[in-house]
């Protein structure tokens, strides 16, 4: 049997948008700004996801910008947003568990003369509302959290925070960081308070390059790749069609019968949890129930080395990831972790299980069942 | 300058006596193969105690050096122009289009050493040297002749056929042709040491074989990619590599359970050794390689080496034994292989690491350990080597 429960990491491609997106490469293959018939047929295309993906987040399309996917959506609303309000100040807020493509950006712009405030996060990895209004100064430009942490699955609470910008000093901008959130969640930018909003498709069971960037309407935003000026200015390059109608498709897909899904995901996140936790010696890290993501569950695993059960459920066809999947070639203790107090010594010992769409129960029975022959056996033998 | 011919110059396998045809054979041979991975076609011959690469088609320099740059037994690599001889006049006339086309800035010393090989040419070598040098100086008066320590040595030589003009002498990497020594075993683990160990035995013209233990689920998918990654990258100067892939952890395991943890890393080394041997007997290797280098880890130390070395009846190759870490890692650097190393993957020697391993163990103790592995360790060892894996590693 095999089970992927990696879908955080990344997921695989619903037929349906792998054919729209043959049918773009193989018929609607033109320039978008190609000005005959065969860059009129690719606008469409691109105009349809346009279309598509406002309508899961009930906002206008011209909102939409195309990027490369979650990496850049975020180095565009950081660093564009930063370089064009820099004049109304030059401080940032963010919280110590972000993503790195929100980290490194942030590292950049200190370079650059901006100042940053990294917010820690409590056990449950949230971010706390009274720190976030204590940290805002005279200069304060931007503030940006994640919508759901990647590592563990918290979900910071990105209403309070707008509406405490809106009280404490409006013109602030706030970005979110809803590459985990993203077809878990109805989001509502206009109505939640969120100016700027990151997405990537290939989380979505969309393809790999592609994601998007929400600007909202008066958000003061400069480009950061520079070229043909499409995308009105903002995004310069050709764009990805194939990539984008294959987005426009998924995020369409993901919000069908969307309360059935993320209803049907909890109950997978349930049987996980139920079932890890009738074995001995795991913690599962954060919260579980419904105030937590409906598809990431993260667990310390006492005495293992997360690396070593990784490749112990691989070989049973199982695939999980210890840490964050985007950053873990370099097998690095998770700064969120460590953020949200996770014991020193299971630092180490840590999985992240994650759910997509085509996840099954047989998939968790098989995996807690696994877990429970393997442990003993792996606790066996350690280092030292 | 768009050059057809190199001349290829060796040194070592020239005073091989009467098997010298067998290395020129295989350093044509090893030439061929490297050619085989350049686009273009290449004609590689043998004639008079030289060997020439002609192109045949167009192709890119760059290419074509560093594929002759990487097969050993070359000392020096010439981009030679080959002039039909028509007159001494038109000799001079093309060598010194030849000078003005290579040196544009004239600025510059030189020398002419000219060789005759059709000892019926009208000029001797010293007249043509004089006449040469002196048609050169009136053609570009800012050049000088310096004949102890010249920037432009411009060799002539007339030999049957053609007369040969190169005045660049691109190193080659020297050692002899692979295949000239026969074939030995690299134990290849991930790491910088032993590419290099397997780089230097193979330039002196041995035959690569190469053993690796993987320990799933302890070492990971990548690590043992990392490892086929590292063979082929060793292949590009020794020729395919068949990289024998054991696994080593039901092995690992019983060692644990049985045997004291802080003799764990000695003891499995001396099943490796064993476990190579064994495969370098099936294929025909007469010696095992080692990437190990005294004192530079526990298990390295003179008393290590000798507890494991005693396990083994074939020599032991060690070729950077002397080396500190940084000369191994220049060489790494040298011929490629250190970016690879050093991805960070677990090898199987560290996953069981004991905190204090023994640095000095007793081989008496040692062997009384091993014995309580006797119930089931044969048959083990005998069912890793049964089912290693093999995979070709080829550039």
């Amino acid at each position: 049997m095999e089970a992927y429960l990696d879908n955080s990491a990344t997921t695989r491609v619903l037929p349906c948008v792998k054919d729209l997106m043959v049918e773009v490469m193989e018929v609607e293959y033109g320039n978008p700004s190609s000005l005959h018939k065969k860059g009129v047929e690719a606008e469409a295309q691109v105009r349809l996801a346009r279309e598509r993906i406002a309508k899961t987040l009930k906002v206008a399309e011209k909102n939409i910008y195309f990027t490369s996917g979650g990496t850049e959506s975020n180095n565009m609303a950081l660093i564009g947003a930063a370089m064009a309000n820099r004049r109304a100040g030059m401080h940032l807020i963010t919280s110590s568990v972000e993503h790195a493509s929100v980290r490194q950006p942030m590292r950049f712009l200190e370079e650059q003369g901006f100042s940053v405030t990294y917010l820690p996060v409590d056990q449950m990895g949230k971010i706390r509302l009274d720190a976030l209004e204590d940290a805002i100064r005279e200069d304060t430009i931007l503030i940006s959290v994640m919508y759901v942490n990647n590592e563990m699955g918290a979900v910071e609470p990105v209403e309070e925070i707008a509406q405490m910008i809106k009280r404490k000093k409006p013109d602030i901008l706030f970005h979110v960081d809803a590459i985990q959130a993203y077809g878990k969640y109805e989001i509502r930018p206009k109505r939640q308070g969120i100016d700027l909003l990151s997405v990537s498709g290939h989380k979505i069971h969309g393809p790999k390059g592609i994601g998007f960037l929400y600007v909202g309407d008066s958000v003061k935003i400069k480009p950061i790749v520079f070229g043909g000026g499409q995308q009105k200015d903002l995004r310069s390059g050709t764009e990805n069609v194939p990539g984008i109608a294959g987005l426009g498709l998924a995020a369409q897909e993901m919000y069908r019968d969307h309360q059935e899904k993320v209803e049907r995901l909890y109950r997978l996140k349930e049987a996980l949890v139920d079932g890890v936790a009738s074995l001995d010696g795991t913690v599962v890290n954060g919260l579980t129930g419904r105030d937590s993501a409906p598809h990431i569950v993260s667990v310390s695993f006492e005495g293992v080395r997360s690396e070593v059960l990784l490749h112990a459920l691989e070989e049973k066809g199982i695939y999980v990831s210890s840490g964050s999947a985007c950053s873990s070639n370099h097998p690095s203790v998770s700064s969120t972790l460590k953020s949200i107090g996770v014991a020193r010594d299971l630092l180490d010992s840590t999985i992240r299980f994650s759910f997509g769409m085509e996840t099954v129960m047989d998939e968790i029975t098989y995996t807690v069942d696994t877990l429970r022959q393997l442990l003993p056996m792996l606790r066996r033998y350690r280092r030292g | 300058m768009v050059f057809q011919s190199f001349l290829i110059k060796y040194a070592e396998i020239g005073i091989k006596g009467k098997n010298r045809y067998l290395f020129e054979d295989a350093l044509v041979k090893q030439i061929r193969h490297a050619l085989k991975h350049v686009e273009g076609s290449f004609q590689v011959t043998k004639a008079m105690g030289r060997i020439y690469v002609n192109a045949e088609s167009s192709y890119d320099y760059d290419e074509l050096l560093e594929a002759l740059k990487r097969v050993f037994g070359i000392v020096h690599i010439c981009p030679v122009v080959q002039m039909a001889d028509e007159g001494f006049d038109d000799l001079s006339q093309k060598i010194i289009s030849y000078m003005d086309e290579m040196y544009p800035d004239k600025n510059l010393t030189f020398k002419v050493e000219c060789r005759r090989s059709r000892k019926n040419y009208p000029l001797n070598s010293q007249e043509m040297n004089r006449e040469l040098g002196g048609r050169i100086l009136d053609a570009f008066p800012q050049m000088r002749v310096d004949v102890h320590h010249p920037q432009i040595m411009l060799k002539v030589e007339v030999r049957e056929q053609f007369i040969n003009v190169y005045s660049l002498d691109i190193p080659g990497p020297g050692g002899m042709p692979i295949g000239t020594n026969g074939k030995a075993m690299l134990l290849l683990s991930g790491g910088i040491d032993s590419p290099v160990a397997g780089y230097m035995i193979a330039k002196r013209g041995v035959f690569l074989d190469a053993t690796y233990f993987h320990a799933p689920p302890y070492t990971s998918e990548r690590a043992k990619q990392k490892v086929v990654d590292l063979a082929r990258l060793v292949a590009r100067y020794s020729g395919p590599i068949r990289l024998h892939i054991v696994n080593f952890t039901d092995i690992q395991l019983y060692i644990y359970d049985k045997c004291p943890h802080d003799e764990l890393t000695i003891i499995m080394r001396r099943y490796m050794m064993r476990i190579a041997e064994s495969i370098a007997r099936e294929t025909g290797a007469l010696g095992l390689i080692t990437g190990e280098s005294i004192g530079q880890v526990a298990s390295q130390t003179m008393q290590s080496l000798a507890a494991t070395n005693e396990v083994c009846t074939m020599p032991v190759f060690r070729p950077v034994i002397g080396f500190d870490k940084q000369e191994i890692v220049e060489l790494a650097e040298k011929i490629g292989t250190f970016e690879t190393s050093i991805q960070p993957f677990e090898d199987c020697c560290t996953i069981f690491v004991a905190k204090h391993p023994v640095t000095k163990p007793n081989v008496n103790i040692i062997r009384a350990s091993e014995k309580k592995l006797e119930e089931r360790i044969d048959e083990m060892v005998k069912t890793a080597i049964e089912t290693a894996e093999v995979v070709v590693c080829e550039p």
